[in-house]
């Protein structure tokens, strides 16, 4: 069959099981551009390219299936680097291309022409640059091996255009040429029944599950276990729902700002599991101060991870779902019930600390998140931004939706919620998606609210405004003794800025107007804004000062007349 | 191995990498190094027995789990094939240098005499100067430059560690 490279792309897409892509067009993808019309893939133009890899990235995250995004070469590629980023940085499974620069004049800084391969190598598991056309099949077939296998990645097709454009005889590759790749996927079965020893002989044991469990579609296996075993659980912010939040085991979140009984339990513990977790500094503060008196078992995809920040007593390497699978089998059924005990008098000591409940007044950002949580009955997609309303929704909100969250958590990319969200929204179209933002992080990408209208998407929009880039805001009150110094900002009228766009928007200041508001945006047929002005200086709680060890956390105050 | 700093715990190791020769290779692998702030002393790379496979000889500056990481890390580079560690003890270790030193006729015949104590070569003779080829272990090679650092040193290139497992035992890639 003789193909120009713009169709072999896209023909390698279709064998990939690609249906969607994100992007924008440029001059060194107009060849792509003008062949994708004749293949049965829907092309969701967004706004700015930073947009199209996060749309990809939550597309990913949403369907477990890999996010395309396309650019054009330089300022397009450029664009693209922070949601390539992002992605890497959480494992989503991106494939991101862009058009290069012909590769005649390569090198000769033409016309929007960037490095681009240069550029996103420390961002990516691997990239590149194609400039001849009989490497483009194989290269797009490893490309989207490597993405989603293994522990997955971001990487990176640069491909100049006159390979776009240059006919060959095109056959499909029907083998990869990675010699050198090898993702370890079952654990050392000596490694496994040592764990599962470990855990036998454990009386205060803790489960720390991260997101590896949801790539690896772990959820039954990590059930059976800490049932059978009696663990209780901890999760990352990325391995939230990975046991379904309800579950009297699942202690949600831990780390900076996890629940204080989640932290308490980590530092008593007398052994801590990891699974598919790399036990980042925002769960574990200084690694030296992490669970003092636990000995640690990690069980991870990506042997880079195995004593990288916390020392590990016994390592497992492999998919999460088969050395799960396999130390369920040789586990012992326990009890740990004074463990249990002593964990659900902690558990109480917080609950006496939960603002959830309030009369008409002044709103709170904690109550505006309970109230979506109950009227989604937890199992919305929650797409949230980053900062003080993306810490809000891990505490207030409680997922039963395996893999229900959708978060920026390793690079912590602001702006991340509202793009991600279409990707999601697109990926799972009958399914309730809810972006839950900041005033600040939605207003670095709210020109994607055309996309949303383009598209058609039913995304209901949550905006916790408070005038301030608040997360700074808290650190500057409780550690630069106020200065509020570059975080007070100005925005828009949301809900008029809405409108204009043709979506549904409205605002509300008080408590009492949240729940009808909340319940008319899940029953609205199309997408809607919630312009929620909440009280401006609400910290979140608990939070644990850096370089602190996590049990030392500033407490959520204890409301007045409540017991406890 | 060789001494270890008492400060920070750490020595210099060597590693020995195989890797597919394909472009940007290299730039993978010295980005990692600057990118996960490794300290290493030098890299050299060139052809392995095998054609399309490329040897690095790296000596990084660490510790037990430094050297780990280090050894972790290049092995997720898609094209690393094998990274060994390379135990000073059991290996043979080479670096070759050349000097151009400043030999106007009064000092000539001294310093053709050092180069003989250090069975190096005179490679290259100019009417002030002589450049000198040295094949060596580090040690070695810092000792000649001490000795002809007075002589007046006009230009110097050395080329980085390459080791080598003593015995019948390869590093190779096994196919």
């Amino acid at each position: 069959m003789k193909l120009n490279g713009a169709q072999i792309l896209w023909e390698c897409l279709l064998h990939e099981g690609v249906d969607t892509i994100f992007g924008i067009t440029g001059g060194t993808v107009l060849p792509l551009y003008h062949e994708l019309v004749n293949y049965p893939i829907r092309s969701i133009v967004v706004r700015h390219e930073q947009a199209a890899a996060h749309a990809a990235d939550g597309y990913a995250r949403a369907t477990g299936k890999v996010g395309v995004c396309l650019a054009t070469s330089g300022p397009g590629a450029t664009n693209l680097v922070t949601g390539i980023a992002n992605a890497q940085m959480d494992s989503s499974s991106l494939v991101a291309i862009t058009g290069q620069v012909a590769s005649s004049v390569l090198g000769t800084d033409f016309f929007q022409e960037v490095d681009t391969t240069g550029i996103t190598m420390p961002i990516t598991k691997h990239n590149y640059l194609v400039t001849d056309i009989n490497d483009l099949a194989l290269a797009v077939k490893e490309a989207f091996h490597l993405a989603r296998t293994g522990r997955p990645g971001a990487v990176l097709l640069d491909i100049a255009k006159d390979v776009q454009q240059t006919v060959i005889d095109f056959e499909y590759p029907a083998e990869i040429n990675l010699p050198g790749y090898k993702p370890h996927m079952f654990g050392n079965a000596r490694q496994i029944k040592q764990a599962a020893e470990m855990i036998n002989q454990a009386e205060q044991p803790i489960l720390v599950a991260g997101r590896g469990v949801i790539i690896a579609g772990a959820f039954a296996e990590l059930l059976a276990l800490v049932e059978k075993a009696q663990l209780p659980v901890v999760t990352t912010l990325l391995g939230k729902s990975d046991l379904p939040e309800n579950h009297p085991l699942c202690l949600g979140m831990g780390g900076m700002h996890g629940e204080a009984f989640a932290n308490l339990a980590m530092q008593n513990a007398d052994l801590i599991i990891g699974v598919g977790s790399r036990f980042d500094d925002r769960l574990t503060s200084t690694a030296e101060t992490f669970a003092p008196k636990a000995r640690i078992i990690h069980i991870d995809i990506d042997p880079a991870e195995i004593g990288k920040r916390v020392r590990v007593d016994l390592p497992v390497v492999g998919d999460a779902r088969n050395v799960l699978r396999e130390l369920v089998s040789v586990v012992k059924p326990a009890e740990h019930t004074p463990w249990l005990n002593q964990i659900e008098a902690w558990r109480k000591d917080s609950h006496a600390r939960d603002i959830l409940h309030q009369e008409c007044g002044e709103l709170q950002p904690q109550f505006v998140v309970n109230q979506i949580w109950e009227a989604t009955e937890g199992k919305a997609i929650m797409v949230s931004d980053v900062g003080q309303n993306q810490m809000w929704e891990a505490q207030y909100y409680h997922h039963l939706r395996p893999g229900g969250l959708i978060t920026s958590g390793g690079l912590g990319t602001m702006g991340f919620g509202l793009p991600a969200a279409i990707g999601a929204a697109v990926g799972c179209p009958d399914e309730p998606v809810w972006v839950v933002a900041g005033d600040g992080g939605f207003q670095m990408t709210l020109q994607e609210l055309a996309t949303v209208v383009q598209e058609r998407l039913p995304i209901k929009i949550a905006i916790l405004n408070n005038g301030y880039l608040g997360m700074v805001r808290q650190w500057q009150e409780l550690f630069y003794q106020s200065n509020y110094s570059g975080t007070p900002i100005l925005g828009p009228d949301f809900a008029k800025l809405a409108e204009a766009y043709g979506i549904r928007g409205i605002t509300i200041s008080d408590s009492c107007e949240v729940r009808s508001a909340i319940e008319e945006a899940k029953t609205y047929d199309g997408p809607m804004l919630i312009d929620f002005r909440i009280e401006r200086e609400q910290n979140v709680f608990p939070i644990v000062p850096v370089g602190q060890p996590i049990h030392n956390m500033i407490r959520r105050p204890i409301p007045q007349g409540a017991q406890g | 191995m060789s001494t270890v700093n008492p400060k920070t715990g750490y020595s210099r190791r060597t590693l020995v990498g195989l890797m597919e020769d394909k472009p940007g290779v290299l730039s993978h692998v010295s980005n990692l190094f600057r990118r996960r702030n490794y300290n290493i002393e030098s890299l050299s790379v060139g052809h392995s027995e095998t054609p399309g496979i490329s040897r690095m000889t790296v000596v990084v500056n660490g510790d037990d789990a430094v050297v780990e990481q280090v050894i972790k890390q290049l092995y997720k580079l898609v094209n690393i094939l094998k990274v060994s560690d390379i135990d000073d003890s059991s290996s043979v270790t080479r670096e070759l240098a050349l000097i151009k030193v400043y030999a106007p006729a009064a000092v000539r015949a001294e310093i053709k005499q050092l180069v003989d104590i250090f069975r190096a070569n005179i490679i290259d003779v100019a009417l002030e100067s002589l450049t000198i080829e040295i094949t060596g272990t580090e040690d070695k090679i810092d000792s000649l430059i001490a000795m002809l650092r007075p002589y007046g040193i006009k230009e110097l290139a050395r080329t980085g560690r390459v080791a080598m497992v003593r015995g019948s035992t390869t590093t190779g890639v096994t196919k």
